[in-house]
């Protein structure tokens, strides 16, 4: 393939690209970028055609990490699938459960006590500050800073963990929720851990800020680049906070309100350009609005049983029906359909992954920049190849 | 310095080596020098495969800080990397990558398969696209089981493996693999067949279990 088999660049915008000369051309090349690379968070692959060094054409490929989810989801017991949902996006284990939860308990009508909901949320928005945190780390990481900015991301992440793993047993793989509440009632001494948590958490964001938000070199490599237009954006189905730095105010914590979300004060953070620095910020301002959350659900968290006395856990058979359940996951939105026979597996389990949606218009963000961005722009994405692949 | 099992009596007791070691004299054999080198020098590739991968990650970090025993340096490039980290599920896609990347290290390395899904497909192995173990390719030092294992489980499978290169006799019957002529290093690569992966294990490194069913059962 020559260059002037494709269109000029120059409509895509960007400050790389180079006008394009027919009668004096370079060859193309192209360059398989993974399933082995430090930087594609995973086992992805991108076949990058490039023009000297500016992209023209980019290829994902997946599946390097296809593991049939879905299909051993219609094998199991609908609590069987719990702990698979953990291995989907394996940095928010408690998110997955989460909306796994409710797309059972909406198919079999199940109530949830209201401590269980406030757990809930207690234990999302922390995982909300645990992936935000490793994402930040490992963008910088992606950006150049070996080292420093992951580490600081993986000393909170050990207090985090220390956290779930004391309420769950596991650090990663937490498989806490049921259908009709939590798995166990977290103690005092737990949620005033979780309290300290939430009070130093400020100032490690704040420490976290003064090293990079401001940083000349930051800026530059990311201000500008792999930019989203908000139509583009809404037209693929992109979710989470990539949708929320293009400036469309869609969060479904507030569209949705469900589980006692309406009850808390916290602002909807919103982007202007939908590039690559945008993303990081909204990634630093929602954690901000996560500790304001975490604030209130601590303070006003009720007692009460965890679980609903009626749940039924052995013998679990849905009547037939079908069900969608969905919450704003720390990536976006992540849902699960269900659709019951009335026997105890599903017979059909479907995810909708954010990560996988939001990696669509990857495509569309990196032409026209430089390889090196397209390297950031995958890690401003923010994906995880457990559920992109699933 | 001592740790190597000697084969034949050594020259001078190790009181002796003691007593000289006092009066500043560092006496040693070539063989303790080159596995002390080695051993406190293996460089992991920096290779993530699923979940594990975070822990792994984890483990060079800040908390539980790999650089203790010398490991710290992750390269990417197979080429200059020592020990081969299986960390998560491999599928049948992501086998032939994952061998030829053990082909393309040079001697000696070590092959460690971390967590469930590297040792016997985990969780995942019912399903139709994940394989039975990472050993059915390659030969496997050390296996950390767990789902994801706790990097302290990692940082024990290194130390092993550590141990492991402190035993190896440098010439000889018993020498290892990358100090004899005789042996083959490489692994054949498998291909997409029409139903699996073919061939589905390698036989040299791999042979079925042979099941045996007590009579009183």
């Amino acid at each position: 393939m020559s260059i002037s088999d494709l269109s000029p660049l120059s409509a895509q915008g960007g400050s790389h690209v180079r006008a394009v000369h027919d009668e004096f051309h370079g060859d193309l090349l192209e360059v398989s970028m993974g399933p082995h690379h430090p930087s594609t968070h995973g086992v992805f692959r991108m076949i990058v055609t490039l023009d000297g060094e500016t992209i023209v054409k980019l290829k994902p490929v997946f599946g390097y990490l296809h593991r049939n989810h879905e299909k051993i989801g219609e094998g199991t017991t609908y609590l069987g699938s719990m702990p698979y949902t953990d291995r989907l996006d394996y940095l928010c284990s408690m998110t997955n459960n989460w909306a796994y939860a409710i797309a059972v308990e909406k198919l079999a009508g199940q109530p949830v006590p209201e401590r269980a909901e406030y757990v809930r949320v207690i234990l999302a928005e922390i995982t909300r500050l645990l992936n935000h945190t490793c994402l930040a780390g490992f963008l910088m990481q992606d950006l150049g800073c070996s080292g420093t900015p992951l580490m600081y991301a993986f000393r909170e992440r050990e207090y985090i963990l220390d956290l779930f793993e004391s309420l769950s047993g596991s650090r990663m793989m937490c498989n806490y929720q049921r259908f009709g509440g939590c798995r166990v009632d977290p103690s005092a001494d737990w949620l005033e851990g979780a309290k300290k948590l939430t009070d130093r958490y400020g100032a490690f964001l704040d420490e976290f800020e003064a090293l990079l938000t401001g940083n000349e070199i930051i800026m530059t490599r990311t201000q500008g680049v792999g930019r989203l237009s908000p139509e583009l954006a809404i037209a693929a189905g992109i979710t989470g906070p990539m949708l929320r730095a293009t400036g469309v105010n869609y969060d479904l914590r507030k569209v949705d309100g469900y589980g006692v979300y309406p009850r808390f004060d916290f602002r909807v953070p919103l982007g202007a350009h939908g590039d690559v620095y945008d993303r990081y910020m909204i990634r630093i301002l929602e954690m901000r609005e996560s500790i304001k959350i975490l604030q209130q659900a601590l303070a006003s968290i009720p007692t009460g049983p965890i679980m609903d006395p009626k749940a039924k856990l052995r013998g679990f058979r849905p009547k037939a029906g079908e069900a969608y359940g969905r919450i704003e996951g720390p990536k976006g939105e992540i849902g699960f359909h269900l659709v019951s026979d009335g026997s105890p597996n599903p017979y059909r389990y479907r995810v909708r992954p954010p990560s996988f949606i939001n990696l669509t218009v990857l495509e569309d963000m990196c032409l026209g920049h430089t390889v090196a961005d397209a390297v950031i722009i995958l890690g401003s994405v923010d994906i995880v190849l457990g559920e992109v692949d699933r | 310095m001592s740790d190597a099992a000697p084969t034949t009596p050594a020259p001078i007791s190790d009181a002796e080596r003691a007593e000289l070691r006092r009066h500043g004299i560092l006496l040693t054999s070539l063989q303790e020098l080159y596995t002390w080198g080695c051993s406190n020098s293996v460089w992991p590739l920096n290779f993530g495969l699923a979940c594990c991968a975070i822990e792994m990650i984890a483990a060079s970090m800040a908390k539980f800080d790999i650089a203790r025993f010398g490991s710290e340096v992750f390269r990417p490039s197979p080429r200059q990397a020592d020990l081969l980290i299986v960390s998560g599920t491999v599928t049948k896609k992501m086998a032939p990558q994952v061998i030829r990347l053990w082909n393309q290290m040079p001697e000696p390395k070590y092959c460690i398969a971390m967590g469930a899904c590297a040792i016997s497909g985990g969780p995942f192995k019912q399903g139709y696209n994940v394989l039975k173990g990472v050993d059915r390719f390659i030969p496997v030092d050390i296996y950390i089981p767990g789902c994801p294992p706790r990097p302290e489980a990692l940082l024990h499978g290194l130390l092993e493996i550590q141990k492991k290169i402190k035993g190896f006799q440098i010439a000889g019957p018993d020498a290892p693999r990358h100090l004899r002529s005789d042996l083959e290093c490489n692994c054949p690569v498998p291909e997409f067949g029409a139903h699996d992966i073919e061939p589905t294990a390698n036989p040299k490194v791999w042979t079925a279990p042979v099941i045996v069913r007590s009579e009183k059962g």
